[in-house]
């Protein structure tokens, strides 16, 4: 039984594997198409043929488009991800801090949603069809239905124009006291709770109600358990497979989020340096950019289907 | 369910009161995208206002933005943008999604494996970043971003239809066509597509409030619609200066977009049973 387990999740991880290949491959393809020659841009007034023909062979643009993917390739698998044709730095240096910034407010937000969306979930779950559940299923579907930057304007409306209790911008220059942080961090993680609890309320629910309509537990109910019992007792720990890979799914929600609200509220992170990088069409900042988010992305996907497969046994087969 | 629900039956099936506020609203729309220059009061590109960010008025319904042009009329104009790119390329991707997923089915083997193994890779590019990637790439004139809508969204699609093509095509009449010789494409005509053609119009409906929550969030970033054409996504991108006073040029095009998506979720959750069931 143990064998096959890992069996099938090595399978999966391979899947990821082959599929991160194809990622990149697409990745820069696109960034490819970009039309005009990048040499003549980067030098701009100064492009005579002579220094353009220089610069395409110091960056190997000469070279077939196969060979500059594996290169591509092999320079980010060790840890060389080119340099920003924006700064001329190199790219890794430009990203580490920011990531850093980024990986702060994705955590922090897993902290605050992951229990807070549980709650709701398994609440709106156990008094299905209550006025608190209608409640809340509609506020979650308008909450989905809508761009996240409406709930972040909605954000900034609530907790800064009429509460007052924050600034509607943060800036980042100096943080000096975790009071600081807390005033700069705390309308994109509103924001960002907001965006990941809908998605993730709304799946516990269905991953909760799912188990709740089981025979066994109409089975408790007709022996005389009382409400709690039968959710906490009986569907909860069999529901548990589902709702983990509810929250995976949920968090890779993140990555679209994080984009909006690091740009609307001056977040430092590294999807600012990206939506940056799109705006001056710095091409080697937006591959490595795109491959982290990616990653990331394919990380939780792949987690959250693992977490399937195991709490799952009829999906063992 | 014994509660009594008041309904009435104009095409056969019974059309809840939600539903219909739901139909309303994207006809309201749809009409307002396709008459947008008579019913503009002010043109959009004319400053009208001597004060900006204006608050709502007789003359300005909605506030005046961050120039002092009539936001009311900016929001009508922006609906042609915003409905009309989402609707191509949601036309285009369930077009092309469906029609690959279908012949995926009926085809099977290599083909299959392939595109799907392919398919499936692109769709775990999360949409809001390959909308990025591509706009740096190619850049975001109207016909670009139809496009690119569509291929960011055809992989969903394709994967849809494949599922409920994947069913159609184990049933015992398509086996039959088969054994008389009829070609791939009679049987992805005749005998699939009427078989799947409610879930795919759902499907195509919950794709298209994807790709308007897309759409609106690229020109949110300013790299979908340009200037000085606006869709609802880019009035609120420039108007976000009048946030921290509530102004309405900042909150009109958000409730426009919110009331288009959240119409259509409606509509579809509450589609008759015998449209919207996936046959999963």
């Amino acid at each position: 039984m143990n064998a096959q387990i890992v069996r099938l999740v090595l399978a999966r991880l391979g899947v990821a594997a082959v599929t991160l290949l194809i990622v990149s491959f697409v990745v820069f393809a696109a960034t490819q198409m970009l039309p005009g020659d990048v040499a003549e841009i980067l030098l701009g007034q100064a492009a005579t043929p002579e220094a353009v023909a220089g610069l395409r062979t110091a960056m190997h643009l000469d070279d077939p488009a196969l060979v500059q993917y594996a290169k591509w390739v092999l320079g980010f698998v060790t840890g060389d991800l080119g340099t920003s044709y924006g700064s001329n730095m190199p790219v890794a240096d430009m990203i580490v801090t920011r990531f850093q910034n980024t990986l702060v407010l994705a955590a922090t937000t897993s902290i605050v949603a992951v229990p807070l969306a549980l709650t709701l979930g398994i609440l709106a779950a156990t008094y299905r069809g209550s006025l608190f559940d209608r409640a809340l299923t509609a506020g979650v579907v308008s909450a989905i239905s809508v761009p996240e930057f409406l709930i972040a304007t909605l954000a900034v409306l609530i907790f800064a124009v009429w509460l007052r209790w924050l600034p509607a911008l943060s800036f980042a220059n100096d943080v000096t006291s975790f009071g600081q942080w807390l005033h700069i961090i705390a309308m994109p993680l509103i924001t960002l709770t907001g965006v990941i609890s809908a998605q993730m309320i709304r799946m516990t629910r269905a991953a909760v109600i799912d188990t709740l309509d089981a025979p066994y537990v109409e089975m408790a109910l007709l022996k005389g358990a009382s409400r709690s019992r039968l959710v906490l007792r009986h569907a909860l720990p069999n529901a548990a497979g589902p709702i983990a890979n509810a929250v995976a799914l949920s968090l890779s929600y993140l990555l679209g989020g994080v984009i909006i609200v690091e740009t609307i509220f001056n977040y430092p992170g590294i999807a600012k340096l990206m939506v940056d990088g799109v705006a001056t069409r710095d091409l080697p900042l937006i591959q490595a950019c795109t491959m982290i988010f990616c990653l990331g992305y394919l990380i939780l996907i792949t987690a959250a289907d693992i977490l399937a497969i195991v709490a799952n046994p009829r999906l063992r087969t | 369910m014994a509660r009594h629900k008041r309904t009435f039956q104009p095409l056969g099936y019974s059309v809840s009161f939600v539903t219909l506020f739901a139909v309303t609203i994207i006809f309201f729309w749809a009409g307002v995208a396709i008459f947008g220059n008579l019913l503009a009061p002010h043109s959009p590109s004319k400053i009208v206002d001597v004060d900006y960010f204006g608050p709502m008025s007789k003359a300005f319904p909605f506030g005046s933005d961050y120039l002092g042009r009539d936001v009311l009329s900016r929001i009508i104009l922006g609906a042609r943008f915003t409905v009309g790119i989402s609707l191509c390329s949601v036309l285009l991707a369930c077009f092309s999604g469906v029609v690959l997923g279908m012949s995926a089915a009926v085809v099977g083997g290599w083909y299959d494996t392939i595109l799907s193994r392919f398919l499936d890779a692109l769709s775990s590019i999360p949409s809001k970043l390959f909308g990025l990637v591509m706009v740096a790439a190619v850049g975001s004139s109207t016909p670009i971003l139809i496009v690119l809508l569509a291929v960011i969204y055809t992989p969903g699609s394709y994967r849809f239809a494949r599922a409920l093509a994947v069913n159609v095509n184990a049933m015992d009449y398509v086996t039959v066509a088969r054994a008389r010789g009829e070609r791939t494409f009679y049987l992805i005509t005749q005998e699939i597509l009427p078989n799947i053609t409610g879930p795919v119009l759902a499907d195509l409906g919950l794709r298209f409030v994807f790709i308007v929550l897309l759409l609106s969030g690229l020109s949110f970033l300013g790299l979908g619609v340009q200037p000085p054409n606006a869709d609802w996504g880019s009035i609120v991108r420039e108007n976000i200066g009048g946030l921290s006073f509530a102004a309405p040029a900042v909150l009109a095009p958000c409730l426009a977009i919110a009331s288009l998506t959240i119409s259509v979720n409606l509509l579809i959750d509450n589609l008759p049973v015998k449209i919207r069931d996936t046959g999963e």
